[in-house]
């Protein structure tokens, strides 16, 4: 395949990636943005969403569209209740305490991968896309589902902008990010809000498992790239900065899509890592984050 | 309490794990005889990382990189250029210091919550990395030593390491030299420096230490003990694969150390024994045992937060180094 | 835990001594493992224990489940026709997560803790690579089931064997003749970077370059993708085969988007049967795979000739004429690998019997019997078909299959000779000691 189309197969291959991307690593940047703590049970929410999609799915196996739709208002749902339930089981009763949180949600993720390996087995299960067609260009088919993703995606994305930005539990929500304290003594119910945003979080990131799972297939592994991944973006694009989180979303998107098509996949993953790491050292609020409070 | 009788407790207590691990080796059957060699091996790691996070307060997600530098080091070392396991054992704690101060000369610059994701995603990289350069690792599948590459001459006797009793012994006699230099590090007074980086980084920094300095040694001896345990673990099992790079060889040190007892020098060996005996007990029930790991983590955290030894230290029993 | 009978002499004082103060010791030593259990050395009356390792998590889960259908019922078996010798056979199972590093310990715990006869089942590479050195170290007999080319390489020890499954080398340079034949000369191959791929890309290039054919490109496939869409811009233009072959948990995706990249102006497609096993061929997506073609062990589908020990062989594993499970008809088998573990034990009994095997003390005899074999005829015990066994490459080479897709099923073009799959090289364990 000569060049242009090559170049054109890999942008849109990269736009794909970056806006699950994003609404997986938006979820990841509201929780440490409001509640200043990191999930590293982050990507065992997207699985889980992943595994409830096949499980709803397979409920109407008769009518896929509804099935999917199904799982698509549902597995959220559920996956923000255990959220919830973690909340106010481990995480408040650390008080929040950044490093204790992490080693906590290291514990959380194994207990979710491992219940589900267990409930749920050690298989990949496809779910039957909704839409299924498929688009014809000149040089390569493309599969019409991916542009679905893109549309939902990007659906997901303005309902949290504009629930961030313009409602009053947006309000509510940055008043308590800029300070818990103050929030408190003014009246804002802060572990509510904690429990609020963490379950968003949770939500967002299962949402983005089940637009993917009729890409790839439910699995219980497949928690731990969305994680790495997101922890690039979110680091990248600065700890608390939902534009940064986005727009990092997608050059790591793109530049992966394009990168890993003329050079070794895996290089690029190297790179991106080690670039988070100096990012995170040289540049602690990321390329695109305001400066620190 | 003298500091006489102090030293007496402290001796009896660690002398005394040492002989009880030596002696065990004359009443295990013989898979669990095999088991303390691991376990042996895997508390020196354990312990290197707890000097890091016990007494300098850092807490790493990427050791198992330092692990794997061991692992590698020795092993690719014995594999393509036939050395002899005793060099090899060197250069493999020597790529653990190696790489440690290399990552702690970057990373260091960050503390708390931030050190965590660099050094997880440094350690991430060494995983990469580590199936990048398949055609000299293998990647996933590993290589392996063979029986003949893991004995050597010593004074004109042939040591065998894949003998069973010479491998107990040896491990034995790495954790008791590991065990003594913790012992050492953590009684003399940059010891007592690092707690008080631990306790108070800013007013230690005041006092006129140099911080920096302090970090970086401590890490480094951290690298050198989980190369070294990793060079060790090599040369017994003759096995090196990318899956000791990866990041479950992280959080295990972290679940060894928090179970122990942080800050304790007894603890990461307790730690160690008591966590590998629970998940081979897990094993036998259900093939998702790393919901024990899990589930430990969490006890620990919310319940148990000083360990099994620094309980007992907070129990009134505050000479226990 | 009574270690009465006498074991090897005074030959190693040490190891004596603490087999004496381990009666003493042994109760304290106990209460670490429930599942420690008595044992002594093997009576002629006591069962036969069989170590299976088994991929029940990670990667090779899918091919793990399937593994253990056909070995409990080849098991069943065995044991109602009179087990093997006259002892009836116990299989302990071990879960090594498809990780070579626990794979290794695996076959240390069957030999230490489960002091078990003999170790089999092993299918991915990787494990089977970091599995056998340990084996050889322990004398421990370790039959693979994993189709790679490791055993019959010479790579490995005398200790372990492959009798139950043909190697990915003779397999591959038994299809390029037919790929040059019918499909074309140009191949592109897709193959996973690791050393099952590896053999794949090497043997298929000597063995296509042997018919006049080239290579058009390589895509190895990085073992931690997920997505292959942007793999597909690579295979040049004048690519007139597309050879695949990929394995784990994201096979389906791999084929369901060369589906989408290529639809109907695709070039001929060759792929071998690992890149769908365990997955459905009436998969939503894989229509495009109509008029392509597979390589098949052991073909999925019961075509009208139907043999009757492959009838036999799918009533007893439970698995009906479509390759999915009797239960349920969307669990769709391995079939093309998890014969092999059938014909292992089929194999393993007829050693045994041959060699007079006791217990422990006669590994030695059990190998040399194993080695002494030379042919397995088709029946009810080899239902894949008749095989030739090299005793000193430790590998048996039996017939391959050629299918093509029509209306989502497989139906057999060609069938190898086991002539097509030889090959030459100079590997003799039975030169190695014992």
């Amino acid at each position: 395949m000569s060049l242009g189309p090559h170049l054109l197969l890999a942008i849109m291959e990269g736009t794909v990636s970056a806006f699950v991307l994003a609404v997986t690593a938006l979820g990841l940047s509201l929780v440490f943005g409001v509640m200043r703590i990191v999930n590293v049970a982050h990507g065992e929410f997207f699985m889980l969403g992943a595994v409830l999609a096949w499980w709803l799915t397979s409920l109407v196996p008769e009518a896929p569209f509804w099935g999917f739709m199904l799982a698509l208002a549902v597995a959220p749902l559920l996956v923000g209740t255990i959220a919830i339930v973690a909340d106010r089981f481990v995480l408040q009763r650390l008080n929040y305490q950044p490093e204790a949180t992490i080693v906590a949600t290291i514990g959380l993720l194994y207990i979710l991968q491992q219940a589900v390996l267990s409930i749920y087995g050690p298989e990949a299960r496809p779910v039957v896309a909704p839409i299924n067609f498929r688009i014809v260009l000149p040089w390569f088919g493309y599969s019409g589902y991916k542009l679905v993703v893109v549309g939902a995606a990007i659906l997901l994305l303005l309902a949290a902008w504009y629930g961030v930005t313009r409602t009053r539990f947006g309000l509510i929500m940055r008043a308590t990010q800029f300070d818990g304290e103050i929030a408190q003594a003014f009246g804002i119910p802060v572990k509510r809000v904690y429990a609020a945003v963490f379950a968003l979080g949770a939500m967002l990131a299962a949402a983005a498992g089940v637009l993917v799972v009729p890409l790839q297939q439910a699995h219980y592994l497949m928690g731990l790239d969305p994680l790495l991944l997101s922890f690039v973006v979110v680091i990248i694009g600065g700890l608390d900065s939902l534009k940064g989180t986005i727009v990092a979303a997608f050059i790591i998107g793109l530049s992966d899509g394009i990168i890993s098509v003329f050079f070794s996949p895996t290089l690029a993953k190297i790179i991106a890592t080690l670039a988070v790491a100096l990012v995170l050292v040289f540049r602690p609020n990321g390329l695109f984050g305001g400066k620190v409070r | 309490m003298t500091p006489a009788l102090r030293a007496r407790r402290i001796l009896l207590l660690h002398g005394g794990l040492a002989l009880l691990l030596l002696l065990c080796q004359f009443v295990l059957p013989d898979y669990h005889h095999t088991n303390f060699v691991s376990i042996m091996v895997l508390a020196v790691y354990a312990l290197g990382y707890n000097l890091l996070v016990g007494y300098t307060g850092l807490l790493s997600l990427g050791h198992a990189m330092f692990f794997a530098a061991g692992l590698y080091g020795a092993g690719m070392g014995v594999h393509y250029f036939a050395w002899n396991p005793v060099v090899a054992f060197i250069a493999g704690a020597a790529a653990g210091l190696f790489l440690a101060v290399l990552v702690g000369l970057v990373a260091l610059r960050t503390s708390g919550v931030a050190f965590m994701i660099v050094t997880m995603m440094f350690a991430q990289a060494a995983f990469l990395t580590t199936l990048y350069f398949n055609d000299v690792t293998h990647g996933d599948e590993g290589l392996t030593l063979t029986q003949a590459a893991r004995s050597f001459a010593l004074f004109g006797t042939v040591i065998d390491l894949t003998n069973p009793a010479i491998r107990y012994n040896l491990a034995w006699l790495l954790l008791a030299g590991a065990l003594a230099v913790m012992l050492l590090v953590v009684l003399s007074p940059a010891g007592r420096v690092l707690i008080a980086i631990r306790e108070n980084e800013e007013r230690t920094r005041m006092l006129g230490y140099d911080v920096r300095r302090y970090k970086l040694a401590a890490l480094g001896v951290s690298g050198l003990l989980s190369g070294a345990a990793g060079a060790a673990y090599v040369l017994f099992f003759g096995y090196v694969g990318s899956s000791f790079a990866a990041i479950p060889y992280s959080i295990y040190p972290l679940l060894w150390v928090l179970l122990g007892g942080v800050g304790t020098v007894a603890g990461p060996v307790i730690g160690t024994l008591l966590m590998f005996y629970l998940i081979e007990i897990a094993r036998d029930y259900s093939s998702s045992y790393m919901i024990v790991v899990g589930a430990i983590l969490l006890v620990l955290v919310l319940f148990f937060p000083k360990g099994i030894i620094g309980s007992w230290r907070a129990r009134g029993q505050g000479w226990i180094p | 835990m009574n270690q009465k009978t006498p074991r090897s002499g005074a030959k190693k004082s040490l190891i004596t001594r603490r087999s004496a103060i381990k009666t003493i010791g042994a109760a304290s030593a106990l209460g670490l493992a429930p599942g420690y259990v008595r044992y002594a050395q093997a009576q002629t009356s006591e069962p036969l224990k069989l170590g299976f390792q088994l991929h029940s998590t990670g990667i090779g889960a899918a091919y793990g489940r399937w593994y253990d259908r056909t070995t409990q019922a080849a098991v069943k078996l065995i044991n109602a026709a009179g087990g093997i010798a006259g002892r009836q056979v116990e299989i302990v199972t071990e879960d090594d997560g498809t990780d070579p590093k626990r794979g290794a310990e695996v076959v240390e715990k069957f030999a230490s803790q489960h002091k078990v006869d003999l170790v089999f089942g092993t299918l991915f590479s990787h494990v089977v690579i970091g599995s056998a050195p340990r084996a050889g170290e322990l004398k421990m007999p370790y039959f693979v089931v994993s189709e790679g080319y490791h055993v019959a390489s010479g790579a490995l020890n005398r200790y372990v064997f492959q009798p139950g499954i043909t190697d990915v080398r003779s397999q591959v340079s038994s299809m390029a003749p037919w790929i040059a034949g019918n499909l074309g000369k140009k191949v592109t191959m897709i193959f996973p970077d690791y050393a099952f791929g590896h053999d794949h890309r090497d043997f298929f290039t000597a063995a296509i370059e042997k018919q006049g054919g080239s290579i058009a490109a390589l895509l190895p496939i990085p073992p931690t993708e997920t997505s292959y869409t942007k793999y597909f811009p690579q295979i040049p233009a004048e690519t007139e085969v597309i050879y695949h072959v990929m394995v784990g948990p994201g096979v389906l995706t791999f084929v369901k988007e060369m589906g989408e990249h290529f639809g109907s102006q695709r070039p001929q497609i060759f792929g071998f049967i690992d890149s769908l096993e365990a997955v459905d061929l009436a998969s939503p997506g894989l229509e495009f795979l109509d008029g392509t073609y597979f390589w098949e062990a052991f073909p999925r589908y019961a075509g009208a000739n139907q043999s009757a020990e492959d009838k036999f062989y799918r009533e007893h594993v439970g698995v009906d004429g479509n390759g999915a499970s009797t239960a349920d008809a969307k669990d769709i088998s391995t079939f093309s690998h998890m014969f092999g573990c059938w014909e292992t034990l089929y194999v393993i009994k007829q050693a045994i019997e041959a060699s007079g095997y006791q217990g422990p003390a006669d590994k030695a005899k059990l190998i040399e019997a194993t080695e002494a074999l030379t042919s397995f005829a088709a029946g009810n015990e080899h239902p894949q078909g008749d095989k030739l066994f090299d005793g000193k490459r430790h590998q048996c080479y039996g017939h391959q299959f050629i299918s093509k897709v029509e209306g989502n099923k497989l139906n057999v073009v060609h069938k190898t000779s086991i002539e097509d799959g030889q090959y030459e090289n100079d590997t003799d364990y039975t030169k190695q000691s014992l």
